[in-house]
């Protein structure tokens, strides 16, 4: 195990420029998806870059008139401790509540969560119906990618391995519907079995789920139908629409079956005809 | 009065601070680590074991079977399951080969790079299915215990009853999930192989090494460290522990240290048994049960181990706390190829129980009655016998325990309330559950009386005392109640009394911390020893058979003595004797199981959320008689942990097996309810002094994990309005069984 620590941002971009190919650096935040089953894995082969002592630059958050900011390292916790934040993006704050427990809060970071990939991440589905933009820097270049087109299959996303996730930005808009809905097999200390977040602003609708694809996904023919104006009478009809956009497997925590049923009656029961 | 005085626990403050000293504390210089290279199969034949070429293995030890020097066999109730696989593996993760090493990095480096290869053979997987030839693997039919419980004639009723009720009910595995993992060190010391760890049986641990190694007893010393839970998992996994710890020492000519991470904890220690009952009742018009046929099979994995006592005790509680006149109980444990089952808190009485509790609601609204009705028209009577024919002597009202625990809960002022919310609300639904049971203190039938527990109460030259057992406190609150106990008898002050750390080489042998024996037949004897002690230093006051000196004369009498017989001990000494009014036939399985039971009628209200099928239990009502209740804190400690771990086995744990094992051995993907995910835990206590116990105290710490899941199922089937027959009851489970269109 190979382990880097960079003191600025620059020298962390330089690292991640000079690692050979085949070899890409791992950046570590807050370490909290790294330390799952440390003991079973050969880290022989690992190299790993160590962000902590890059907090005075991307730790910080910024909530202005037009949008939100966060960090490279900004935590669930930074997020959850402001007001100004729950007020404007309450999704967040919510999110940011349900993931695992306070310890994992503290270390977690948003953009750590967008970098690991997980299908099941608990705080992209609420970035993503925020409609985020992933801000990427390399020696290179910086450039912006909507979060919904990062991904581009199970744990294959669009960074190059020189580029670093150094900020996440979303829009302030004019929000009709916000809604986050978390199903996880207990209260607390629980990965998702399923998840979804609704906005609608006037951009439209976007409807992001997670644990229910290979990634976590837009619900794009559920979108459309929501813009047209449909009305569902039955969940079974909601359902339909759904399966064309979510693919779910069965694995240790949940069934395929489980995870579209649930999300459509979630759905059904917050958008549906007779709903709330 | 110590007994009954809610003191803080004794071991409360090392605890607290973080002083006491767990297994993987123990620093001990110059240790090596050893690990298991392990079946990757369920059943077959060991080809090769590949040492990859890129570790140089002169630098480990390398034990396998060829190492052993006696018999190869994990004495237990039958010695059939090997320290080592030699040949042929019955199990996924059966031990093959260990490893140790200076560095518990390289040492887990090198055990990613032993391969096995083996010839698979054929695995049972299910002790359903029927076999074939080639799936025998003990005994003429796999069935490693039969046990036939009978009273009356059960068959004649049958034909000329107004109503037959049947119904089959299943229980799935549970991890014990303890906090502090399994770890034993071995090492030598004066000669001696000291083996120490997080055990709950020292003498269980001494007896296997015995045999083991075919040394005598005073070859091995077996050390309890601070126990950081056992539940019963830790009552006969530590001796194959603690024998790969000192075949590594032995060959490493090293002290030995295994410690389990959790991921291997989960995947390769015992379980509680998987179930399958099935109940056919005879009921008569106005409820009474006439006839009662129960049919019990466990899976006992794939070697015998605890499982034909586990069976019996899941037999003889089989027909629940009820009045029948004509039962017929029969039960089997069969071979699978899973890693053994084992004991696990309840010992397979919560699975037997689950079975007759809900069993009981399906007989309710098969005749239409109510659930209540039908159980206060069949809880036994004074003079009635249960399944066994043992005589209820006691003056417990078990109707009465049933009306209190409704009447705590509001059970009728919330039903009303549920009626209402059911009707209207879009997606939730609220029911309440009901399950009366008991649970039998102390080893089953003769089981005491084999064990011939013996307890001694030393008398210290400074006027204070120690207490000398092999009970082991795993949390449960041992060390206190003993003190208290001891204080209580000799009229001290708790803080005169030690108790001392389970020793082999100092404490006697007073049976296994397991089976709610430890306040009811350990504290008993721990009383008598203090009178033996009484009667030494010759300070009986002479007032009949309970001598109670003041404490200031026993202290001067043990002062006293020891000037007079300078360097000797002073010990009171109790041994276990059966009274005279227990009897019990092994051959028949007919007379008293147990000196005494204690009873309980719990209550659970849940909610269940139709959008996400998810329970919820929002209130519990935990009342049991469980005879003088010794420390109130610590015996509400043990009902709440037990209520938990039930709520946990009836609707979140979930042993997901992949041949014949646990997959799912991570505690973000086997799941125990949080406290977020638990309902106020509401416990009260009616106390019925028993003869049996010390100042009257029953056994509590198996009781509490009877009776939740079968009044959280009962629950949910009220608020939904069907018949669940089986648990866990995961939202994914009770989703198929509500079937598609239900909800939303």
């Amino acid at each position: 195990m190979r382990l880097l620590t960079p003191t600025t941002l620059n020298e962390a971009l330089e690292y991640l420029a000079a690692a050979p190919a085949g070899e890409p650096l791992i950046p570590v935040a807050g370490g909290t998806d790294l330390l799952v089953s440390w003991h079973h894995h050969a880290k022989d082969d690992w190299n790993l870059l160590d962000l902590s002592r890059l907090h005075d630059t991307l730790q910080p958050f910024r909530l202005t008139d037009t949008g939100l900011q966060l960090g490279g390292l900004t935590t669930y916790w930074d997020v959850i401790s402001s007001e100004e934040v729950g007020a404007a993006f309450p999704l967040l704050s919510e999110a940011a509540r349900q993931v695992g427990a306070i310890q994992i809060q503290t270390r977690g970071t948003w953009a750590g969560n967008i970098g690991n990939s997980s299908p099941a991440a608990d705080g992209v589905p609420v970035m993503m119906a925020y409609d985020a933009l992933v801000v990427l820097q390399s020696l290179r270049e910086r450039r912006e990618v909507p979060l919904d087109r990062y991904y581009t299959g199970y744990k294959q996303t669009v960074r190059r391995p020189d580029e670093l996730i150094v900020a996440i930005h979303m829009p302030r808009r004019r929000r009709t519907v916000e809604w986050f809905h978390k199903v996880g097999a207990r209260a607390a200390q629980a990965i998702a079995k399923l998840g979804v977040a609704v906005v609608q602003d006037e951009c439209g609708w976007r409807v992001a789920a997670n644990s229910v694809a290979p990634v976590v996904c837009r619900c794009r023919h559920l979108e459309a139908a929501l813009a047209d104006g449909v009305a569902f009478a039955r969940v079974e009809d909601l359902q339909a629409i759904l399966s064309k956009d979510v693919s779910p497997i069965d694995d240790l925590r949940s069934t395929a079956r489980y995870r579209e049923s649930v999300l459509a009656r979630l759905l059904y029961d917050k958008l549906g005809a007779n709903g709330d | 009065m110590s007994i009954a005085a809610d003191i803080a626990r004794v071991d409360g403050g090392a605890k607290l601070a973080g002083t006491a000293r767990f297994v993987d504390d123990l620093a001990v210089p110059g240790v090596w680590h050893g690990g298991a290279i392990r079946s990757p199969v369920a059943r077959g034949r060991i080809k090769h074991i590949r040492f990859d070429a890129s570790i140089n293995w002169n630098k480990f030890v390398v034990v396998d079977h060829r190492d052993i020097p006696g018999p190869n066999e994990v004495a237990l109730i039958e010695n059939d399951q090997p320290a080592l696989a030699a040949g042929e593996v019955r199990h996924m993760h059966e031990p093959i080969v260990l490893l140790a090493h200076p560095s518990i990095g390289q040492l887990r480096r090198a055990l990613r790079a032993v391969q096995v290869e083996i010839d698979p053979l054929p695995a049972v997987l299910d002790p359903r299915r029927p076999l074939t030839p080639e799936l025998v693997q003990y005994g003429p039919d796999n069935v490693f215990k039969l046990i036939d419980i009978r009273k009356g004639d059960p068959r004649e009723v049958f034909a000329r009853a107004p109503h037959v009720i049947e119904g089959e009910y299943q229980t799935g595995a549970q991890e014990h999930v303890y906090l502090e993992t399994q770890g034993v060190l071995a090492s030598r010391e004066d000669g001696r192989m000291v083996v120490q760890g997080s055990v709950q049986c020292p003498y269980y641990v001494l007896d296997a090494l015995t045999h083991f190694f075919g040394e005598p007893r005073d070859a091995f010393r077996v050390v309890q460290t601070a126990v950081g839970g056992g539940f019963g998992g830790k009552e006969e996994y530590p001796s194959l522990l603690a024998i790969h710890a000192v075949l590594l020492a032995n060959k490493a000519g090293k002290p030995v240290k295994i410690v389990y991470d959790r991921q291997e904890d989960m995947a390769v220690t015992t379980k509680r048994h998987p179930s399958w009952v099935r109940h056919r009742t005879a009921v008569d018009r106005d409820g009474r049960l006439l006839a009662m046929e129960i049919d019990v099979l466990l899976d006992g994995g794939a070697y015998v181990t605890l499982s034909p006592v586990v069976l019996s005790r899941g037999t003889i509680h089989a027909a629940g706390p009820y009045h029948c006149e004509n039962t017929h109980i029969h039960g089997e444990v069969r071979l699978t190829n899973s890693p053994p089952y084992g004991a696990f808190r309840g010992f397979g009485a919560p699975q037997t129980l689950f079975a007759v509790e809900r069993h009981m609601d399906v007989i309710a609204e098969r005749i239409g009655m109510d659930p209540l009705e039908l159980r206060r028209r069949n809880l036994l009577r004074k003079g009635q016998t249960t399944a066994t024919g043992q005589v209820f002597r006691e003056d417990t009202d078990l109707v009465g325990l049933l009306d209190r625990a409704l009447q705590l809960s509001d059970y009728d002022q919330r039903r009303n309330g549920h009626e209402q919310l059911n009707r209207t609300h879009r997606y939730l639904r609220r029911g309440m559950g009901v399950a009366t049971f008991y649970h039998g203190a102390g080893f089953t039938g003769a089981g005491e009386t084999h064990l011939a527990s013996e307890v001694q109460v030393a008398g210290l030259p400074d006027g204070r005392v120690e207490v000398l057992t092999a009970q082991t406190d795993m949390g449960q609150g041992t060390t206190t109640i003993l003190t208290q106990i001891a204080a209580d008898r000799l009229g001290l002050a708790v803080g005169e009394v030690l108790v001392a750390t389970p020793d082999t080489s100092r404490v006697p042998n007073s049976g296994p911390t397991v089976a709610s024996r430890t306040a009811m037949v350990v504290g008993k004897l721990v009383a008598k020893a203090c009178d033996d002690l009484i009667e030494r230093v010759g300070s009986n006051t002479g007032d009949g058979d309970v001598a109670r000196p003041k404490g200031t004369s026993l202290q001067d009498a043990i002062r006293a003595w020891h000037v007079t017989h300078d360097g000797k001990h002073l010990l009171g000494c109790a041994k276990y004797r059966k009274p005279a009014s227990i009897e019990w036939d092994e051959k028949t399985y007919r007379g008293d199981a147990y000196a005494c039971f204690s009873w309980a009628a719990y209550v659970a209200e849940v909610e269940v959320d139709l959008r996400t099928c998810a329970v919820r239990v929002i209130d519990f009502v935990a009342l049991q008689e469980v005879g003088k209740v010794l420390n109130q804190t610590l015996a509400r400690g043990q009902i709440q942990g037990g209520v938990a771990q039930g709520i946990g086995w009836a609707l979140y744990e979930n042993v997901l097996l992949e041949n014949g094992a646990m997959k799912n051995c991570q505690m973000t993907n086997y799941i125990i309810p949080g406290s977020g995910d638990l309902p106020p835990i509401r416990v009260y206590f009616e106390e019925q002094p028993t003869p049996h116990g010390p100042g009257g105290a029953k056994g509590i710490g198996e009781l509490p994990i009877d009776g939740p899941a079968p009044a959280v199922i009962n629950a949910v089937c009220d608020a939904l309005g069907m018949s669940i027959r089986s648990i866990p009851l995961t939202p994914e489970r009770l989703l198929d069984l509500l079937g598609s269109d239900a909800g939303g």
